[in-house]
C-alpha cells in the first residue's frame, strides 16, 4: 500500500517537472516576445498590474493565451487585436492613439505649451515694457 | 482685471465639475467589446449531462441571459435569490456557465440553494470565459434571439439591471 503511495507520489512529481519542460519550451526569440507582451498588458481584475505582475488567475489564463498564440506564430498584431476583441482597449498598457484618446495621448503636450507661454510672457514682458 | 482673481475659481470650479463626474465612474466596470457583436460561439459539457453539451447554436432563436458563476464566487450568492425570482417569470431564458469550478462543489451549491438555471454548461478551464471577456464572476449577458450581445451587466444581477435589461427582451 504504502508502496504504491510513494510510487503515485514520485508519479505526480514526474509529471509535475516534465510539464514544467513543456511549459519552458519558448525558443529565445518568442520568450523575448513573450516578456515584452506580458508587461504591456493590464490584468483586468486587478486593474493596475500588468498580467506578468498579477497572481490573478485571469492573469495566469492570459500568460497561458498569449505564451500559445506566440508559440503558433501568431503575429503581433493578431494577438493584439485578439485581445481587444474580447477585453478592450483597456488590456492594453498603451492606449492606441484615436479620436476617443486624443484628450488622453494630446492633454500633456497642451498643458507643456500652456506652460511655456505663461512662462514665456513672465519672462518676456518686463523687456517689452522698459 | 478683477476677472483675473476670478480665475483660481473658475479653474476648481472645473475641477470639482470633472471630480464630479469621474468619481461617480467605476472603473471595475469595463465596458465590453461584445456588445452588438455575435456572442462567441463555444462547446461545452453541460453539469448535469442532459444535453451532454451545450453551443451557440442551441441558444439562437429566443432572448437568453447567459450567467457566468462559480460556487466560490460571493458575488454570485449575492444575487442568488434574484437570479431564482427571475426564473419564475414567463420569456426569461436563464442559462449558467459554471466558470473555473468543480462540479462537486457547482451541484452542491444548486441542490442547496436552488437551481434558477434551464441549463448549465462547464466552463472548467476558463476557456468560454476568456472568449466572451469574462474578468469576474458573476457576469451575465444578455443575447437577443440572434444570439447577438446586447448588454452585459458586470456583478451581481440587480433589480436595478433588470429594469434595464427587461426591455430589451421583447
Amino acid at each position: 500500500m504504502s508502496m504504491k503511495k510513494a510510487l503515485s507520489g514520485w508519479g505526480v512529481l514526474i509529471l509535475f517537472l516534465v510539464s514544467m519542460t513543456v511549459q519552458a519550451a519558448l525558443t529565445e526569440v518568442q520568450d523575448v516576445r513573450y516578456q515584452s507582451w506580458i508587461h504591456e498588458l493590464r490584468c483586468l481584475v486587478c486593474q493596475n498590474q500588468t498580467i506578468a505582475e498579477s497572481n490573478a488567475p485571469l492573469a495566469a489564463d492570459l500568460r497561458d493565451q498569449v505564451r500559445s498564440q506566440i508559440e503558433a506564430g501568431r503575429s503581433d498584431e493578431e494577438i493584439r487585436s485578439y485581445l481587444i476583441a474580447r477585453y478592450g482597449d483597456f488590456v492594453l498598457y498603451n492606449p492606441p492613439l484615436k479620436p476617443r484618446t486624443w484628450l488622453l495621448w494630446l492633454a500633456p503636450f497642451g498643458l507643456l505649451a500652456l506652460a511655456l507661454i505663461i512662462v514665456l510672457r513672465r519672462f518676456i514682458k518686463p523687456e517689452n515694457s522698459q | 482685471m478683477k476677472l483675473r482673481f476670478l480665475l483660481p475659481l473658475f479653474f476648481i470650479a472645473g475641477m470639482f465639475a470633472l471630480f464630479a463626474l469621474g468619481l461617480r465612474l467605476d472603473p471595475h466596470e469595463i465596458p465590453s467589446p461584445l456588445i452588438g457583436k455575435p456572442a462567441p460561439e463555444f462547446n461545452l459539457p453541460t453539469l448535469e449531462g442532459k444535453p451532454a453539451t451545450l453551443n451557440m447554436q442551441q441558444l439562437r432563436g429566443q432572448p437568453v441571459l447567459v450567467n457566468f458563476w462559480a460556487s466560490w464566487c460571493a458575488g454570485c450568492k449575492t444575487e442568488h435569490a434574484f437570479l431564482l425570482e427571475l426564473a419564475q417569470q414567463p420569456g426569461v431564458n436563464l442559462v449558467g456557465v459554471n466558470y473555473k469550478d468543480e462540479a462537486d462543489a457547482a451541484k452542491k451549491t444548486l441542490a442547496q440553494e436552488g437551481n434558477p438555471y434551464a441549463l448549465v454548461a462547464v466552463d472548467h478551464e476558463g476557456k468560454a470565459g476568456l472568449d466572451w471577456g469574462v474578468y469576474g464572476v458573476p457576469e451575465t449577458f444578455v443575447l437577443d434571439s440572434s444570439g447577438v450581445i446586447v448588454y452585459k451587466q458586470i456583478g451581481p444581477m440587480t433589480a436595478e439591471a433588470w429594469q434595464i435589461i427587461q426591455p430589451m427582451l421583447k
